[in-house]
Formats: C-alpha cells, structure tokens, sequence
C-alpha cells in the first residue's frame, strides 16, 4: 500500500486522512512488535491480579510501554504509590523531547494547541518513529488527521493483545516472558537507529546506551535523564562542529 | 472470569491515575505547552531530538543491564549477546528492523536453551 501523491484529491476529506493513517498500521512491522509487547503487558497485569479493565485503562490513558511495565512491576513488588510514581516519571521524561519534536512536523500557522492534545497523547516512540518516515508524504494540513489514524489504529491493536495476553497468562512460560520483554529494547534500538539519518542521530544514540551505566552509578534516580542530556548535548556539539565546519 | 473480576475495584484504578497516568502524561503536556512556539528547523529542535534519542537509548540500556520481571531470570551475557547479534544482523541486512529483532530474540531463546 502507497500513500497517495501529496496533490491527490483523496487528501480533501480529513475523514479519509485518518483513515489512511488507521491503514499505514499494516505498514509496519513495528505494529506486530506492539502487539507482541501489550500481549506480555496483559499476561503481567493478569499475574499481577490486576483486573483486565485495569490493563485496559492503562494502555488507554498512559500509552507508554515500559511506564506500564515498571507501573505494573513496582506495585506488583510492593512498592509505595509514590515509589512507582517516580519510577514512571523518569521513563517519562523523554516523552517531552519527542512531543516537541514531533508536533512542529503536524502544526500549520492557524494551528491551535489545543487541536493538538491528542496527537501530544498519542506520541510514544513507535507513533515518533513512524511519523517521520510517513508525514513528509502526507500534506501539511492532514497531518493531525492522519496521525489520528495511525495512533488509534496502533492503540486498538494493543487493546485486542492486552485482552488476548491476559487470558494467555496462565500458559505463559518464563522463557516466553522474558522473550517478549526483551522485544522492547530490541525494537526500540532498531527502529530508532533505522530512523537515524545524521552523523548527530546515531552520535546521540550510541553515547546514551554508553552513558546510562556510567550515570546509574551516581544512583541518583534521574540517570537516565543525566546521561540523556550528557549524551544529546554532545550529539548536538558534534552536528553544529560540522554545520561550522561545512 | 465474573464480570466483577474484569472490572476490579476502583481503588487499584485510582493507583493507577495517581502512580501512573499523571506522572506519565505530564511530560507530553509539558511538552505541549513549550514546544507550541518552536520552528521545524531550529536549532533547538535539532538538540532536543538528540536529547529525546539520548534518553530512549537510556531506557534501552536500562532493560538490559537491569531487566524487570522475567527478564531478569536471563544471564547477563545472553541479554547483552541478543542485543550486540541483533546488532549485527540489522547493520548487515541494510537496517531491517524485522531481521535484527528476530535475530536478538533467536540467540536469547536458544542461548537460555543451551545453558539449560
């Protein structure tokens, strides 16, 4: 499936440009990654004993996969509300880089902010990934549509694994849950690392992989945000040396 | 299942708004609200993708050497060979994200059936 030419008349409708976005989902494989991670997710919240509607909530209203592993993980383990609130937020933390990088790519000059919350709550890394590689082909002023679309197609699909994971638990091995937990840093490396295009990207990637044990040493529960601004911030040095440079 | 059952008691869905849907959505409506005046092809842009690459590579990082739930039931060699065979399956297969997560998973699941 090709998206159609930016001047085709099938852009008119904002209608149909969320639902070429809901069928993009069938246009990457990063939608059966998904799937196979909110399968692990339902089958740990059933063993969790939290209910199924929970699972349901959380993938609805936090859609961020490792925030719910460590949300379900840390209370699971006996943690404190306020221990796991904190866990969480540190995962989070690079929700906001993402979300504004990824808005400018959607917004036109009239575009209000609040036109944009959901988009904003639908931003997670595979939605960052995969609006790069597909907005450049969408027109500029269907873009909120489509990426409506793609966001909710990827949550429904995410739901249907919860609801299918949670029922499976009981016949999941150990083996089998450590294979898909593992799924996610597998995917999360490999798409993004297929998304970088400059020298400053893969820079930016490889430090933070380098930098996060060094950072968690200082045990200081913000590591993986000191070593990310570390690790940006000389990606960054490193693309305006050659912008200078060029 | 009971229909209660699914549903659960609205204490554990009120942990889950307080634990867990605030302290996540916070940080994309921070982002909202700062990146509302930001031009496509600023330089600040350009920094903050490097810092939100930075920081999703740190919660890479972080799965692997401190693995949650089952995964920490894998040796530390086997987590860190998926990740470095995948590695080298994507680079040789020109960047397949399919070919490099098969590949990181292959070597794990048959590595833990090795040791046994």
């Amino acid at each position: 499936m090709a998206l159609p030419p930016l001047d085709s008349p099938q852009w008119n409708s904002p209608w149909r440009a969320f639902a070429w976005g809901l069928r993009s989902i069938t246009q990457t494989i990063l939608t059966i990654v998904l799937f196979v991670t909110y399968l692990g997710i339902g089958a740990l919240a059933h063993d969790t004993h939290f209910s199924l509607l929970w699972a349901l909530c959380s993938t609805l209203f936090v859609w961020a996969g490792p925030a719910q592993v460590i949300l379900i993980t840390t209370l699971g383990s006996g943690a404190t509300i306020i221990q796991s609130a904190i866990a969480v937020t540190v995962s989070a933390i690079r929700l906001f880089p993402m979300v504004v990088s990824v808005l400018p790519l959607m917004r036109t000059p009239t575009t209000k902010r609040r036109e944009l919350i959901f988009a904003a709550h639908l931003t997670a890394v595979t939605l960052w990934v995969e609006c790069h590689r597909f907005l450049p082909q969408v027109p500029r002023e269907r873009r909120i549509a489509f990426v409506h679309g793609l966001g909710c197609g990827l949550v429904s699909v995410c739901l249907v694994a919860n609801i299918v994971g949670y029922f499976l638990a009981a016949n999941l091995t150990q083996t089998l849950g450590a294979a898909i937990l593992m799924l996610t840093p597998l995917s999360f490396l490999f798409s993004t690392a297929r998304n970088s295009r400059e020298v400053a990207d893969v820079v930016a990637l490889v430090l933070g992989i380098v930098l996060y044990p060094l950072a968690a040493k200082m045990n200081s529960g913000l590591d993986i945000l000191v070593s990310g601004v570390v690790a940006g911030t000389i990606a960054y040095g490193v693309h305006w040396w050659r912008e200078v440079r060029a | 299942m009971s229909f209660a059952q699914a549903i659960g008691d609205w204490h554990a869905l009120a942990v889950l708004f307080v634990a867990g849907v605030v302290p996540n959505q916070i940080w994309r409506m921070l982002g909202l609200w700062f990146g509302g005046g930001i031009d496509e092809g600023s330089e600040l842009l350009v920094w903050v993708r490097a810092v939100a690459t930075a920081i999703l590579a740190g919660v890479i990082a972080q799965i692997v050497v401190q693995p949650p739930g089952a995964l920490a039931s894998v040796p530390d060699v086997l987590r860190y060979g998926a990740v470095g065979a995948g590695l080298v399956v994507f680079l040789l297969t020109r960047r397949s994200i399919f070919a490099g997560v098969v590949t990181g998973e292959v070597f794990m699941l048959a590595g833990k059936w090795w040791l046994g």
